[in-house]
């Protein structure tokens, strides 16, 4: 059990390393850091002092520490387009990103688990083709395409819901929510839909599959031959052991779903992390990406770390296979 | 099957005669779907392909266009007029053509990449496998890595270093980069199988034969265990095809994909969605209309093909 935390936080710091290390190439090749701080104009004294005051002279394993160490304390330098710290643009548009995140990986959870359910246990009715082509559908529809159907129905035809922005929010010390105003709520509600598109297909197709394979094990066969309602199968008995896949699968797509939110935060001009990085990267704006690359690398590690450390921690029988597996 | 028959024109007219004769076409002939969604790739790549002669217009001549023109609805709408079926967009631009001629830079850009993927990933799984130690150890670990981020992210990333490394690139290099960003998020799938089926192979006797009479590791791979691996290759790419489409689509939205004076089908919905709301609905629901056909029949065949070209499955 230690080796393998062990063995899995070292490979999580491998990760890290590497990313550090494409963000750190990004800031040595790409563009001059001396020129973006002093200037075109400046004279070569200045550059050279420059140099050493920022130790660009020192050796290369040097100066990738020092980044590291740098990076570690979230300290990315200026925005090249902005001229702000990397890290309070970050810190500003953060809340804003995890909202959406959040309420979207709610929302499918909460439509796709009972929709999931639903189409195993009515398996072939009309209704429940109905879901299953839906989402096959949702699946090959780019996000993207969702987001601006749901704008021109909700937003341009019906005039229902707006379609752009975060709308009124509250500040909360230096987070910002839309949560607490019905503007925000407003606001948030197709961003949310669209992005939850994607994970509730996942928890759909995944939970039906599951609960197909639950209802015909032995255990719920004996369960109806004790008489048990119905319901009391299906959501006691068969659900509740399909739900550990289900919650490793969705901690997982959390990540994934962060990085989704740039097309949707595109899309509807949220003003998140995402949309943050795609102006970075249409100028070419160094430190944003990296520091951006670098907050997506670390959330993703620390959720795959955190989902196997609670999967190894939930389902003994993991560990059996893990170690025969040679993990 | 008929792609890898070697020889002259005889000997491809037996493998041909063949394939019209086996499970696969049998399969394809019996499936209403696989004939409509074929049908339906058929036709987009045809317009695709033939954009330059078919074209009632041309969208990339700047004088052929007219103001006057400009935001015209589809033909069967009160002010549409005969000449633009699909209505025009805010330039004049007739929207049937500037379609032809971006699905034409889509599924470019889709199959070069899709191709570059191919060719990188089943290099990379041949040798992983074939080789096996360190380098295999090696390349899994970039594979794991690689699949633990989301492909729209990479290529995201790729695409942004290619834009930092050369601010003023021209169209080619621009073309460039962003097939090599999608290729390079695609590879993984193809290494991991490829990788899987020349772990089996190594072992089999044709292989161990070929390596008792010296036949060097190179060669061995290329021609011996390379044709026996490719199988699932093939509907891989199929359905991959799709996904580097929609990747494309999805870059080109967002503003870092294909350079504005060749705009694909991504570029002509993310114009198009600044018209949204003055009900000029036709400039960008068109070309949506278009990248979903072609996502959805691509992945369609690429069902049919993986059902078809597994035994156990029939």
């Amino acid at each position: 059990m230690l080796a393998f935390i062990l063995r899995r936080l070292a490979q999580a710091l491998v990760v890290m390393l590497t990313v550090a290390f494409i963000a750190f190439m990004l800031f040595q090749y790409v563009g001059d850091p001396v020129t973006n701080l002093l200037g075109q104009d400046a004279t070569p004294e200045q550059r050279l002092k420059l140099r050493t005051d920022l130790g660009l002279d020192e050796p290369f394993p040097v100066q990738f520490a020092r980044f590291v160490g740098n990076a570690a304390q979230g300290e990315f330098g200026l925005s090249l387009r902005q001229g702000r710290k990397v890290s309070a643009l970050i810190a500003e548009r953060f809340p804003a990103t995890l909202e959406l995140a959040a309420t979207a990986a709610l929302i499918g959870l909460a439509l796709g688990i009972p929709l999931g359910v639903y189409a195993a246990l009515k398996r072939g009715s009309f209704m429940s083709q109905v879901v299953m082509t839906g989402s096959l559908l949702g699946v090959s529809l780019p996000n993207f395409l969702i987001g601006i159907l749901l704008i021109l129905v909700f937003a341009v035809v019906l005039k229902w819901l707006p379609s752009f922005g975060r709308g009124e929010v509250l500040a909360i010390g230096p987070i910002t929510t839309g949560l607490l105003t019905w503007d925000g709520i407003k606001h948030l509600l197709l961003p949310a839909l669209t992005l939850s598109l994607f994970p509730m297909t996942l928890v759909l197709r995944l939970v039906r599959s599951e609960m197909l394979e639950v209802l015909r094990t032995d255990y719920i066969k004996f369960a109806r031959a004790r008489g048990l309602p119905d319901r009391s199968i299906y959501f006691r008995h068969a659900l509740k052991n399909t739900l550990v896949p289900v919650i490793t699968i969705a901690g997982l797509q959390l990540g994934a779903i962060i990085a989704f939110a740039i097309v949707t935060e595109t899309v509807f001009q949220w003003p998140g992390m995402g949309l943050l990085f795609i102006q970075a990267v249409q100028f070419a704006d160094v430190p944003v990406m990296a520091a951006y690359l670098c907050l997506i690398a670390l959330i993703f590690v620390v959720i795959n770390l955190v989902v196997d450390l609670l999967y190894f921690a939930v389902d003994p029988r993991l560990r059996i296979e893990r170690s025969a597996a040679g993990h | 099957m008929a792609l890898s028959a070697p020889g002259g024109g005889a000997a491809a007219a037996r493998a041909l005669a063949r394939f019209f004769d086996g499970d696969v076409w049998f399969s394809f002939r019996t499936s209403p779907v696989a004939i409509v969604a074929s049908l339906i790739a058929a036709l987009c790549m045809f317009c695709a392909v033939m954009a330059p002669w078919i074209a009632p217009h041309n969208p990339l001549d700047l004088a052929s266009l007219d103001l006057i023109d400009a935001r015209l609805p589809p033909a069967w709408m009160a002010e549409g007029r005969s000449k633009y079926l699909l209505g025009t967009d805010d330039q004049g631009r007739d929207i049937l053509s500037a379609l032809m001629y971006g699905s034409r830079i889509s599924l470019f850009v889709g199959l070069a990449s899709v191709l570059l993927s191919v060719v990188f990933g089943v290099g990379l799984g041949l040798l992983s496998g074939y080789a096996g130690g360190r380098v295999d150890a090696f390349i899994m670990r970039v594979c794991d890595v690689m699949l633990s981020f989301p492909s729209i992210l990479i290529a995201l990333l790729i695409d942004g270093v290619g834009r930092a490394l050369f601010p003023n690139a021209h169209d080619t290099l621009a073309f460039t980069v962003l097939i090599i960003a999608i290729s390079l998020t695609g590879w993984v799938q193809y290494a991991r199988t490829v990788r899987g089926s020349t772990l089996v192979e190594r072992q089999r006797e044709y292989v161990q034969a070929a390596r008792v009479i010296g036949v060097s590791p190179a060669r061995i791979m290329r021609r011996h265990v390379l044709p026996n691996v490719l199988g699932p290759v093939l509907v891989l790419a199929t359905i991959h095809i799709a996904t580097a489409i929609i990747t494309e689509a999805t870059l080109s939205f967002l503003g870092v994909g294909v350079p504005p004076t060749s705009p694909s089908l991504g570029t002509l919905i993310r114009v198009g969605q600044d018209f949204l709301f003055s009900g000029e609905w036709w400039i960008t629901i068109f070309p949506g209309l278009v990248l979903v056909m072609i996502a959805l029949s691509v992945n369609l065949l690429g069902d049919w093909l993986r059902d078809a070209l597994n035994p156990r499955l029939r």
